[in-house]
């Protein structure tokens, strides 16, 4: 038998680390149902009341307010939700106790961080990616237009959506990292999520004025939501009065990283929870 | 490090353990203070002391979970502070709330945490079934935890905790929620790493009697060590037999034991306690001189208990009620299991 200490390096080769926290995820994701059931159903559900009762009420002055209108807002929610669902289970890995075994392994941190982010993103990913096909599915029987586009602005709207996802979740991971209880995170859904997504653009038009006009240019999201738009709505071509194509990559991008780092600054740190 | 090493431990080995100094405090609470010992290789060793002596703390901060705020620490010739990450790749950490996930299978949490360990495809696959193996839990592995008994679950956190081939085994009250039978199958495998692997097993514990399964003892009282030997060694200690006297008035029948007899009574919640050799020649003289004063009389052999009152003079129980630490769920654990405990230590 190979008992000796030396022939296993002391560092642990990361990606394998990333891939098998990622995979958890996704695992732990399909075994609860209600989990999959709800954060599909939610959207479909918000999207259909948003575009059927806004249409009626005739909101934005002449504009043409229809499904297609919102559905890349409805998209970027359900990324939105699942990112951070799939994050909040970061609690539950602390409370459960998984997270313990996993801070005392010899694995770095960035690569726990990281796994931990592109389980949820990969989750977020494939929820957009069902629902993009049901708008694909609609537009095709001609129900409404709701998609129009070339091959090479679906493959860089993809991207644009896992950009957006793991910009979330490490959101997310920000957010639940320090906390003991998830019904604090709800609190900061309500009073921080939720409004983040209702001023991004995808509610709201961009033009409105004074500060609320000011939230949403501040707003990272507005960005990826206004890039989806040129991609699902206008077939990457500028839609006038959003903000340029490369306006919206640069700011997703930059949204991303930083979130990102900031994550990966944040789980360096202890959490007093670990000490229930 | 020694390359090629045999499972033999020799005198060059460094200590499994070695603290010097520690002190440990959450805000104000002072929850170790000044803890110097070591831990020799191969060595079943054991943490014994009520809620809130700061064993727990001591293994948190061993597991690398906490860093070490004062004094310093190594396990296996690392120190704890400056090279954590070669402390835990030799570490093998079983916590008292289990770390595995209850939504995976046994297989599938030995899968994941061995990734974490740098171990990868075949290897680490014909690895996990040996320790299921082992453990006894092959016919079990593709059952998600949630479904197995709580002493299964144990036995996949050991799995898991073996893994990656420790050379030192570091766990917190590892009998909690099991009973007595899975109890001596935990230490039967304890003995079985140590021969086999040449494993060095340090656990922390609250029950007594578990404690004295070990090679030595180190007892705990608010954050300090108080005692450090054999189990044979601590109940030597204590001086022969133990008696122990119920009385209407201990403080005034202790004064006239002193008196009469040039002995050194103690009074413990209530208890009149006695420590000395021969404790049987002294029953019927103390009878014969006292009649009236003594309700009842009671002669034992040293258990770890009187260990521990003859250490820190208070009783092992009662110490643990006074123990003020908010209601978590791991406190309430142990109150379930400190009250089994405490009838097996009556007997």
């Amino acid at each position: 038998m190979s008992q000796t200490v030396s022939s296993i390096p002391i560092t642990v080769p990361a990606w394998p680390v990333v891939g098998t926290l990622a995979q958890r995820e996704l695992v732990r994701f399909f075994r609860q149902r209600t989990r999959v059931f709800g954060a599909l159903g939610q959207p479909i559900i918000f999207w259909l009341l948003f575009g059927a009762g806004l249409q009626s009420a005739r909101v934005g002055s002449g504009d043409k307010l229809d499904f297609a209108h919102f559905f890349p807002g409805t998209l970027v929610m359900i990324l939105l939700f699942t990112a951070i669902f799939a994050t909040i289970s970061i609690i539950e890995d602390r409370r459960e106790g998984f997270l313990q075994g996993v801070l005392v392994a010899p694995v770095p941190r960035w690569a726990m961080m990281l796994g931990k982010v592109l389980g949820g993103a990969a989750i977020a990913m494939l929820q957009g990616l069902v629902f993009l096909f049901l708008g694909w599915l609609t537009g095709a029987v001609d129900w409404y237009p709701v998609l129009s586009t070339t091959p090479l602005a679906v493959v860089a709207s993809l991207v644009l959506m896992l950009v957006i996802s793991i910009a979330l979740t490490a959101l997310g991971f920000l957010i639940a990292w320090r906390m003991d209880s998830t019904q604090g995170f709800h609190a900061i859904m309500i009073v921080f999520l939720l409004p983040m997504w209702l001023l991004s653009g995808a509610f709201f038009p961009m033009d409105v004025g004074g500060w609320l006009g000011a939230i949403v240019r501040i707003n990272p999201l507005t960005y990826g939501v206004a890039g989806l738009r040129h991609y699902l709505q206008n077939g990457g071509n500028e839609i006038a009065g959003l903000p340029s194509v490369s306006v919206c990559w640069l700011v997703s991008l930059t949204f991303a990283a930083a979130m990102l780092i900031a994550a990966w600054l944040i789980a360096g740190t202890r959490s007093t929870a670990d000490l229930q | 490090m020694g390359t090629g090493k045999g499972r033999v431990h020799t005198m060059s080995d460094p200590p499994a353990v070695e603290i010097s100094h520690l002190a440990h405090h959450y805000g104000e609470h002072q929850a170790i203070r000044e803890l110097s010992f070591s831990v020799n290789p191969g060595e079943i060793f054991t943490l014994l002391g009520p809620n809130g002596s700061g064993k727990t703390t001591l293994f948190r901060v061993l597991s690398t979970l906490i860093p070490i705020q004062h004094g310093t620490a190594s396990i296996l010739g690392h120190d704890l502070r400056s090279e954590p990450q070669a402390v835990r790749r030799q570490l093998g950490v079983v916590f008292q709330a289990p770390s595995v996930d209850k939504k995976l299978t046994a297989v599938e949490n030995l899968i994941h945490f061995g990734r974490l360990y740098g171990l990868a495809g075949r290897e680490l696959k014909s690895r996990a079934d040996e320790m299921l193996a082992r453990l006894g839990l092959t016919d079990r592995k593709s059952e998600l935890v949630e479904k197995l008994s709580g002493g299964l679950r144990r036995r996949v956190e050991l799995a898991k905790g073996m893994l990656h081939r420790p050379r030192l085994l570091l766990l917190d009250e590892p009998s909690t929620g099991l009973d007595p039978a899975a109890r001596s199958d935990l230490w039967q495998y304890f003995n079985q790493v140590r021969q086999e692997n040449g494993v060095t097993v340090v656990l922390t514990t609250h029950l007594l009697e578990e404690a004295e399964r070990a090679d030595r003892i180190a007892v705990m009282h608010r954050g300090e060590l108080v005692a450090l030997d054999t189990p044979a060694a601590l109940r030597a200690a204590v001086g022969g037999d133990a008696i122990t006297i119920r009385a209407d008035d201990p403080g005034s029948l202790a004064a006239m034991i002193a008196d009469r007899f040039q002995l050194k009574p103690k009074v413990v919640e209530g208890l009149l306690r006695l420590e000395l050799p021969a404790g049987h020649e002294w029953i019927p003289r103390l009878i014969e001189a006292f009649p009236d004063h003594i309700e009842s009389i009671t002669l034992g052999k040293p258990t770890l208990e009187d260990v521990f009152i003859h250490v820190t003079g208070h009783r092992f129980w009662n110490e643990e009620q006074m123990d003020n630490e908010p209601s978590s769920r791991h406190a309430r654990i142990k109150a379930k299991t400190r009250r089994q405990g405490d009838k097996e230590t009556r007997r």
